[in-house]
């Protein structure tokens, strides 16, 4: 009875939906795109789902984050999901990882499913999708939002092309905002990991064309969208297949503590990219950074303060030569600071010396 | 060389436009590269993709009169 709807149609049946009760898929990340294809693939019937996020959950996602209600703000988002995913479907088995998806535990848990998406955040952790995902051999699902426009597309797809060969050159965090610093139209992640939940159907159930080697770009605004072609680049998946995950982790940036120079934050401020800064210096050190979102603590205060830090956005942590930042990140680390953390290298000495050059 | 490019993402923000005519200075993709910088530097900041007639080409492709360009850059949200 509760497949009905897809039984009838002949390119499903009865095998096809057997096909999906078997299925295992892993979705990275509960957040936007998580929410809406994880709410579609329990629907569907797909027998095993894991999710992975260590995120709790946030009075800000639930303008997107359509699995959580008022009353869960402060739960483990996984936990949540899992609630609401059993009731909507108690055919499921869901596995939950509270936990990020990491260089450590990244290749234990994919090997467990058949299909992978990404619904993942930042781009560190989506090359770390993409170089586990090619080492085992599983096609794994990508969705990406900006403002009011998504991509789309199927990886590592029997042979097909990966996301490195669609873009190979890693990306700096902080380069490219993510929805916490540049946000996001709700609706959009639904649309995009709606479609990620469509191909990974179509992938199990082998019907259709899957969006290997074609990047889908939408539009909301102009209601307009491109399908992009692109072919797979085999030193690129070398690359990936070779290369240690805790690399591909860090060499995109991914994990949490990066460096970034005083050239590039200069760069950042002037693109009025939106990044909270933490001066870790005594209020008598100068020269003082100009920006709107500084806050000063120094470090010897931050165990009994780092609570006051916003983790709305990425941070930079800055000081006079980059050392007491550093300690600082590593600090804020053992703490599960939720947000990048990335440190002035060089520091205040170094960012004041071009600062003046310019 | 007439083209019409389009812009995604970030680089519609940079440039100001989500689609624009241009005239191709060089003959290549990497030319184009160079000329886009040159007139919005803050292109050199992010990393993209250049698709010609939607399909992602080399730096070294060779431009016609009237093709349709992409400029992608990866987006992080989700």
């Amino acid at each position: 009875m509760r497949y009905d709807r897809h039984i009838t149609i002949p390119e499903i049946g009865i095998q096809g939906q057997q096909k999906l009760l078997d299925a295992r898929i892993l979705m990275i990340g509960a957040g936007g795109l998580g929410c809406a294809a994880l709410q579609y693939l329990a629907a569907a019937g797909v027998g095993t789902i894991g999710i992975i996020d260590g995120d709790l959950i946030d009075e800000s996602n639930l303008q997107r984050q359509i699995l959580y209600a008022t009353d869960d703000i402060g739960k483990q988002k996984v936990d949540v999901a899992k609630e609401r995913l059993c009731a909507l479907n108690p055919d499921l088995t869901v596995d939950v990882y509270a936990e990020y998806f990491t260089a450590e535990n990244a290749q234990s848990i994919v090997t467990q499913y058949d299909i992978v998406i990404d619904g993942t955040d930042n781009f560190s952790t989506r090359y770390l999708v993409n170089d586990v995902c090619v080492k085992c051999y599983k096609p794994f699902i990508y969705g990406a939002v900006h403002k009011f426009q998504g991509q789309v597309s199927v990886f590592n797809f029997e042979n097909g092309p990966t996301y490195r060969c669609l873009f190979p050159q890693p990306v700096q965090q902080g380069q490219i905002p993510n929805c916490t610093d540049l946000g996001v139209l709700g609706v959009l992640p639904g649309i995009i990991g709606s479609f990620q939940a469509a191909e990974a159907i179509k992938l199990i159930l082998r019907i259709g064309q899957p969006l290997s080697g074609k990047l889908k770009v939408l539009d909301l605004l102009t209601n307009t969208e491109q399908i992009i072609e692109f072919t797979p680049n085999q030193e690129e998946v070398m690359k990936a297949r070779e290369m240690s995950l805790s690399k591909s982790n860090s060499d995109a940036n991914c994990s949490t503590v990066k460096g970034v120079n005083a050239n590039e934050m200069m760069s950042w401020i002037e693109n009025r990219i939106e990044i909270n800064f933490l001066d870790v210096r005594e209020p008598h050190e100068t020269p003082k950074l100009q920006h709107s979102n500084v806050i000063c603590m120094p470090l010897g205060q931050l165990p009994n303060l780092h609570s006051q830090i916003p983790s709305n956005r990425s941070l930079v942590v800055v000081c006079q030569h980059g050392i007491r930042s550093q300690q600082a990140i590593e600090f804020l680390l053992t703490q599960k600071f939720p947000n990048n953390l990335i440190n002035l290298e060089g520091g205040m000495a170094a960012f004041s010396a071009i600062e003046f050059t310019t | 060389m007439k083209l019409k490019v389009k812009y995604f993402g970030l680089i519609a923000e940079f440039v100001g436009a989500s689609e624009q005519s241009v005239i191709a200075k060089g003959l290549s993709v990497q030319d184009l590269r160079h000329q886009l910088e040159t007139e919005y530097p803050k292109l050199k900041t992010i990393t993209y993709q250049i698709a010609v007639n939607q399909k992602i080409t080399s730096d070294q492709y060779l431009f016609n009169d009237g093709d349709e360009l992409a400029l992608l850059p990866p987006f992080a949200g989700g």
